[in-house]
């Protein structure tokens, strides 16, 4: 039965609707997003107590699990834009690698520094995000198609830049990308018994303020608001006096400009860049955002979910380097059952809504 | 007199190969609930849709209350600027966002938004409205009434002048809608002019102050509620005078044999589309028919008999065996055929031939895997084509390029083939020529002759007379009467359908 009958009623009932209200407002993106961080501790935990004598006992292993995938957690938090919208962007490994290697050889060879880098990075991923985003949303055209183009196009541009793989030579490029915030009190003793800090990227911070601003998109502002919006019902949001268009080009522009950061951030960490880099990339910022409970249907997610997923999935690879296994099946397997449970777990919410609904 | 707050003026509105609105004037005023009727293609909604700026009238003038111009609306966000909005059957809201959000999103523009303001702004409206929802709710765990109500909310803090609610009402359950009923009552008190669809008769004389009945894409006239009985209604909506019409009954639907062999009977059947449980039986040779207004719950009787909506109860005996009909491949299987009330979406496949169409029923119940030869099919579709007087150019002409009367035909065909005990036509002669009207209704009554059980749904009420022999008569989802015999007259259906206190009585 309705609230209908139920809601005007005061009476001695009230303390205990009142704690039925409140379990209520668990909303299914929280209800995820619990799940999603209680499944990365649980993870964390079992590791350190299992395999604390394989690294995961030192407090290092946890930053580094921070600095492998700073890069990641960016793009992964544009993907999660996207997806909120209902649509999807495969290109952002292609973007990476174009960054990479195009900024790789600028700074070698024509004298760019860091500055001059960084803007190239931005100005690649915004045009791809501008010139999927028209294509989406003013053409309609199947999101999945145009950034699949987008992705060949971005691995295509890297060959014709530069076959072979290349190192940034650029001493100043280099000493910045080798700096490290050292974290006051924490540390390990390596074997000799020397207290090392723990050191973390500053690419990390950067990615950690994106991470809250993008929260704060997302949750306070009407342009965020509008991406759940058009993800959960285009046709409602329509009526609702929202530019639909508008919006979902927006989407893919911010996921563009995300991209172009988390490819600087790619490169920044890696110094390196090549056609095969960051294969896949797309794919893992994907599954992080939905082990971080953003709906592929769009209108579902939480920014902070798709961190967590990201660093799930690092956790998982960690593990899997550390029993020493050199297979590289077994962290694609075990990301794979974490997907599978993911999805399995959301259909079950969705279809239990459905059901309440009816 | 009140003032008027809406006035429309000679609104012409066609599509292609139909006048959807001739000439059409419309006035609302402040403070008033006004009820929008008409049967199907009467042009109400395509009238709501001009208003709303969803289509865009060829000619007329539109004019609202405080705007010296007349207005062109061009889009549904402009509409709403102007203080119209429109509540729908379907929620258009957004389930995944909260209701405070599903208030004011797309309203403004602004970059950030201070969302605390404005879920105390929420709490407010909803409490004055009486509306049980919490601003930081989500949307979707409200019930369907408490979103339409929000969807309303959000329109009066609009400060809609015009609101209309378009089957608002189709959803809920009893309580709900008096709870809407005393929402839009109180809107009323508060000056706003609200628009009320719906194919509830009881709902109209519950809740409406006035009345404005089309038909065919034209005005009928515009009544006051106490003004006009529910029988006058239903015959304005119906486009026919009462009095003079009582001789149309036909005599042959009479003479038809009555073996007192049952071939279906239905004991207290429901289905998922909101049907009230219902028995129903047919004897052989018999043609029954479903009369009632659109919406009445006359497709959804035989759509669960079908088992073409989800059956929720009750049970169906077929020659006194009880069955149990899951699905309509089912029913074909015991020898029922159902021809769909919408051929476009449920009958044709467009690009297929005529002789496609034709055996796909019987092929669906053959088995996919044991196809028919071409030169089967090909007798089949032959013998049909002649049967029937289909015009087609060969049995391999695309259904499409036919002509409505003969699409109906060919799909006619289709059913025939499968040689059923109990056929069903729901609206087999809507949109179709005078002719194949007729020889439709001839031959329902060839096959009745010949043992075919056979019900026959129609909106016009002389086809029913002319073809049926018992007819069903439904309101508002329940059967509330059955006429036969010397009973059947266009004066006694329509007092049926209208019911309440001019009802003589039903048995």
């Amino acid at each position: 039965m309705s609230s209908l009958n139920e809601a005007p009623q005061i009476g001695r009932f009230d303390g205990i609707k009142n704690k039925l209200m409140q379990r209520e407002k668990l909303t299914d993106t929280a209800f995820l997003l619990t799940i999603t961080i209680t499944l990365f501790f649980t993870i964390y935990a079992l590791a350190v107590i299992f395999l604390g004598d394989k690294g995961f006992g030192k407090v290092q292993m946890f930053f580094n699990l921070f600095n492998e995938n700073a890069a990641l957690i960016v793009i992964a938090c544009g993907l999660s834009i996207v997806m909120v919208t209902g649509s999807i962007d495969i290109s952002v490994g292609g973007s990476t690698a174009l960054i990479c290697t195009s900024c790789i050889v600028g700074l070698n060879k024509y004298g760019f520094n860091f500055l001059t880098s960084l803007l190239l990075a931005l100005a690649i991923g915004l045009a791809f995000g501008i010139l999927q985003g028209l294509l989406i949303a003013y053409l309609e055209i199947q999101p999945f198609i145009v950034t699949l183009a987008g992705m060949f196009l971005g691995r295509g541009l890297v060959a014709l830049i530069e076959v072979n793989q290349v190192q940034v030579a650029n001493p100043a490029f280099e000493k910045l990308s080798g700096a490290r915030i050292e974290i006051p009190f924490l540390g390990d003793y390596n074997k000799k018994g020397i207290f090392l800090q723990s050191k973390l990227e500053y690419g990390v911070i950067v990615a950690l303020i994106i991470v809250v601003l993008i929260f704060f998109l997302l949750r306070k502002t009407s342009l965020g608001r509008s991406f759940y919006a058009v993800g959960g019902n285009p046709q409602s949001a329509l009526m609702l006096g929202i530019n639909v268009k508008r919006t979902r080009f927006m989407a893919h522009v911010l996921c563009g400009l995300l991209a172009g950061i988390g490819g600087f951030l790619y490169l920044f960490h890696t110094r390196s860049g090549s056609v095969q880099q960051a294969t896949g990339l797309e794919m893992d910022a994907i599954s992080a955002s939905i082990i971080g409970g953003t709906l592929l249907t769009g209108g579902v997610g939480n920014i902070f979910g798709t961190l967590f997923g990201v660093l799930t999935g690092g956790t998982v690879l960690l593990i899997v380097t550390a029993i020493g296994s050199q297979d590289p099946w077994w962290p694609q397997i075990t990301r794979a059952a974490m997907l599978c449970f993911f999805i399995i777990l959301q259909s079950v919410i969705c279809s239990r809504k459905r059901n309440k609904s009816e | 007199m009140q003032n008027a707050v809406l006035r429309m003026r000679g609104i012409y509105k066609s599509f292609p190969g139909v006048r959807a609105l001739q000439n059409v004037d419309f006035r609302l005023c402040e403070g008033e609930i006004h009820a929008l009727m008409g049967e199907n293609g009467a042009g109400k909604s395509t009238l709501i849709k001009v208003l709303t700026g969803v289509y865009v009238k060829e000619s007329g003038e539109i004019n609202l209350k405080g705007l010296d111009k007349p207005v062109t609306i061009k889009s549904p966000q402009e509409a709403q600027k102007l203080g119209i909005s429109t509540v729908y059957q379907e929620i258009t809201l957004c389930p995944n966002l909260t209701v405070a959000e599903n208030m004011f999103i797309g309203r403004t523009d602004e970059l950030i938004v201070n969302w605390k303001k404005r879920i105390e702004k929420t709490n407010v409206i909803l409490s004055s409205l009486g509306i049980p929802a919490k601003a930081t709710q989500q949307l979707s765990s409200c019930s369907i009434a408490v979103q339409q109500m929000v969807a309303i909310a959000r329109a009066v803090d609009m400060e809609c002048k015009v609101l209309i609610l378009d089957e608002p009402t189709s959803s809920l359950d009893d309580q709900e809608v008096s709870k809407l009923f005393s929402l839009m009552r109180d809107l009323r008190d508060r000056g706003v002019g609200i628009i009320f669809v719906t194919h509830f008769l009881d709902q109209v004389y519950e809740v409406c102050d006035k009345i404005t009945v089309l038909r065919n894409g034209e005005l009928v006239g515009e009544y006051l509620i106490r003004d006009l009985p529910r029988v006058e209604l239903v015959s304005k909506m119906l486009g026919k005078e009462l009095g003079d019409l009582s001789s149309l009954h036909n005599e042959t639907a009479c003479d038809i044999a009555r073996q007192q062999e049952i071939v279906i009977e239905a004991n207290e059947l429901s289905s998922d589309s909101g049907i009230k449980p219902f028995n129903f039986k047919t004897c052989k040779g018999e043609v029954t028919g479903f009369a009632g207004l659109l919406g009445s719950g006359r497709s959804e009787c035989v759509r669960a008999i079908f088992g073409a909506d989800h059956v929720t109860g009750g049970e169906i005996k077929i020659h006194g065996e009880s069955v149990r009909i899951t699905s309509p491949l089912k029913a074909m299987k015991k020898g029922i055929g159902y021809l769909s009330e919408d051929r476009k979406r449920d009958g044709i496949i467009g690009d297929l031939s005529v002789r496609e169409n034709m055996i796909l029923a019987l092929q669906v119940m053959r088995g996919f895997f044991k196809p028919f030869s071409k030169a089967q099919a090909q007798a089949f579709a032959d013998e049909y084509i002649k049967i029937l007087g289909i015009k087609t150019a060969s049995a391999d002409t695309p259904i499409s390029s036919l002509s409505g009367g003969n699409q109906q035909k060919v799909i006619l065909a289709r059913w025939l083939l499968t040689h059923p005990d109990y056929l069903i036509l729901d609206e087999p002669t809507r949109g179709i020529d005078i002719g194949t009207k007729v020889d439709i209704q001839k031959l329902v009554l060839k096959l009745a002759e010949e043992g075919m059980s056979i019900t026959f749904i129609s909106s016009e009420i002389e086809e029913m007379l002319r073809t049926c022999s018992r007819l069903i008569v439904m309101r508002d989802l329940n059967i509330v009467g059955e006429i036969k015999g010397e009973d059947m007259t266009q004066d006694r259906i329509m007092h049926t359908i209208a019911g309440g206190a001019t009802t003589h009585g039903d048995s």
